[in-house]
């Protein structure tokens, strides 16, 4: 089993390269360290929204809110910074993580003890925590001049040639790495993806296993909240608007299976940096950046086709419920 | 998806099940009126026939979509890929514009391009085998794509004259065209899923596939034919939504698709498939429409009627789960 995660893995790995060396084949500046870490960078918010994702779809839920929750968080913390520009930057990491794992925790709650399918619970708060955001804004836009330097520093401040950004994106893989392989938590959640039943006799609470889920996903987006406003500079209710399918795309693309139970941490990341690496390549190859969208649908298309081919050799069934003895 | 939920599979025999269903609409239509009512009393503007006639437009197109979505719900499929298929519709009959295309050949095409995406879906999910949810964004960011490929940042517009009929046109009175269409889909979708076999079918697929297989009912088929009139009526409100707007974008109707699914799952159709009805939905398009305009009316912007809409959806189902869990203790 594991041979087959690092084929797919590796498959992934692998169009991933080919797809940077086509474009450095034509223009060798794409490969350049400094570029491939600007992309890397771009790619970071994706590539930690797609991490807290995957762990959501790999215990059978799905989080649409991610977005909203990201907008959100973001509008709250450069408020604050409004309010009080003097803040400490570990205050505004702290209450953007914390409010986004309270937000992911009322979806966690929804889907756990009143058993609503995560899909209705989340289109539900997407819908309300984005319209919260223009109840508090009014609608109105923080600029950049109204935050403070240390406010939109942090992001991009320079660490060993890599922005905080990037550092954070991977830290949160090395993270989330270590806690899907070797703690109770991370396995209990491939258990309780691959099959509920089985891993309620395990003694494993799958309901609580799923709001945890929902809880870290939530914290990684409002944590995401404050380094998009901080990156950006800017914050407004239409940020990120429509984020949420991206993310759940490379985490498709990574070889997530939305049945639940497979996947990996490296597989989010590896298919956050597939979209990541297209969307950045376009313009350079001169594509035109609306040939973007149609790419990561089929990129969608091709990869879930592959992966369920690799699935189905396992027995799978690729039925979203288990009522079928 | 989740497991508890799974669980909740009802017995369409049991006079209970019966009974809660009904209740679920009862309760809705008691929401439709009360909104109804506080309305005339917030707003002076809301009883008048032209106002209500207009704010109709709030909901037919997406209850179009939405009865065939209902249907493909039940029959415990998605399809998040409706937006897109108006986008890529409406841009089809936009492209065709340019060639001097007259009004029925625009229907035409609108129809055809919303049927083709349709089969598109079906095929990955039905031949495939693949999971719907994820197959539909893969090809709603697809079929979106291809539009802004053809459109770019620009716009296709002046459509003939004839062909705004659909969308701006009035059959009598204050009774719009586009109404009648919702009107007559309405009654031909719950004729099609309550008093035909294949309405049997699409509820027997949705409870329990391989019982249906096993029962003689040719799962692929339906679940096919209902991704076909999903396509196809994504075709019909584009061809209205197009006919109304007078002009393609490549943004045309973005994010309707959870807007439909909001609207079906506020309906009583269960996310998971297996139950719900026509009526709900019609009940649940009518809800958000008069709870749109009349707080359009009260000056409150659209924004913050979608926490309204998202509040709805998880209370209705929310409530009534609370509620039982208070009793059981």
């Amino acid at each position: 089993m594991t041979r087959l995660l690092l084929t797919r893995e590796a498959l992934l790995a692998a169009a991933l390269v080919l797809v940077t060396i086509a474009v450095a084949t034509r223009f060798p500046g794409f490969v350049a360290p400094d570029n491939l870490a600007r992309v890397f960078n771009d790619t970071s918010p994706l590539i930690i929204l797609a991490l807290g994702q995957a762990i959501v779809i790999l215990t059978r839920c799905i989080d649409l809110s991610v977005a909203a929750n990201l907008a959100l968080t973001g509008m709250v913390v450069a408020m604050l910074n409004t309010a009080y520009p003097d803040l400490p930057i570990v205050v505004t990491l702290a209450v953007a993580t914390g409010l986004g794992a309270v937000m992911g925790a009322f979806n966690g709650i929804l889907v756990w003890k009143l058993s609503i399918p995560p899909i209705v619970v989340t289109l539900g708060t997407m819908t309300i925590y984005r319209g919260i955001v223009f109840l508090i804004s009014d609608g109105a836009w923080v600029n950049a001049h109204e935050m403070s330097a240390r406010f939109t520093g942090f992001p991009r401040a320079e660490i060993l040639g890599l922005p905080v950004l990037s550092w954070i994106a991977i830290l949160c893989v090395a993270v989330l790495a270590i806690v899907m392989a070797r703690t109770p938590l991370g396995r209990s959640v491939f258990a309780v993806g691959g099959n509920p039943h089985a891993a309620v006799y395990a003694g494993i609470d799958v309901g609580r296993t799923q709001f945890l889920a929902f809880v870290i996903s939530g914290a990684l987006a409002g944590l995401t909240g404050y380094l998009w406003v901080a990156r950006y500079a800017v914050a407004y209710v239409d940020i990120a608007g429509g984020f949420e399918l991206e993310v759940v795309a490379a985490c498709v693309i990574g070889g997530i299976s939305i049945a639940g139970g497979i996947g990996s941490v490296t597989g989010a990341l590896l298919g956050a940096l597939f979209l990541g690496v297209v969307k950045n390549a376009l313009p350079v190859v001169g594509i035109s950046p609306f040939w973007q969208l149609a790419i990561s649908g089929a990129a969608i298309l091709i990869a879930v086709a592959l992966n369920s081919r690799a699935g189905r050799a396992r027995g799978r069934i690729i039925l979203r419920r288990e009522d079928t003895p | 998806m989740t497991d508890a939920t799974a669980r909740h599979v009802p017995d369409r025999l049991s006079g209970r099940t019966v009974r809660i269903l009904a209740s679920w609409e009862a309760l809705l239509l008691a929401v439709a009126i009360a909104i109804f009512v506080v309305n005339t009393f917030a707003s002076p503007y809301f009883l008048n026939a032209w106002n209500l006639s207009d704010a109709t437009f709030n909901f037919t197109e997406k209850a179009m979509i939405a009865f065939a979505m209902a249907l493909l719900i039940i029959s415990g499929e998605i399809d998040l890929s409706v937006a897109a298929i108006i986008a890529l519709a409406s841009t089809a009959m936009g492209y065709a514009l340019q060639f001097d295309v007259g009004t029925v050949g625009l229907v035409f095409i609108g129809l055809a391009v919303g049927l083709a995406c349709g089969g598109f879906n079906a095929v990955f999910v039905t031949v495939l085998g693949l999971p719907s949810i994820v197959v539909t964004i893969g090809t709603m960011s697809l079929f979106r794509g291809l539009s802004y490929i053809i459109l770019g940042d620009g716009a296709f517009n002046g459509y003939p004259p004839s062909f705004s009929w659909f969308g701006q046109g009035y059959v009598f009175w204050v009774i719009t065209v586009e109404l009648v269409i919702f009107a007559a889909l309405a009654v031909i979708y719950g004729l099609l899923l309550h008093a035909t076999t294949f309405g049997r079918a699409v509820y027997a697929v949705g409870n329990n596939p391989t019982a249906a297989l096993f029962s003689g009912i040719r799962v692929a088929r339906v679940k096919f034919t209902l991704f076909l009139l999903t396509g196809l009526m994504s075709g019909v409100a584009a061809i209205c939504l197009t006919s109304r707007l007078g002009s393609t974008r490549p943004s045309i109707a973005s994010g309707m698709e959870l807007e439909i699914v909001t609207m079906v799952v506020l309906g009583g159709v269960n996310i998971l498939g297996g139950s719900g009805s026509i009526p709900g939905v019609v009940i649940a398009a009518f809800v958000m429409g008069l709870v749109t305009f009349g707080l359009g009316l009260l000056n409150v912007p659209g924004i913050v009627m979608s926490i309204f809409i998202g509040g709805l959806l998880i209370g209705v189902i929310a409530l009534p789960r609370l509620w039982a869990m208070a009793r059981g203790r």
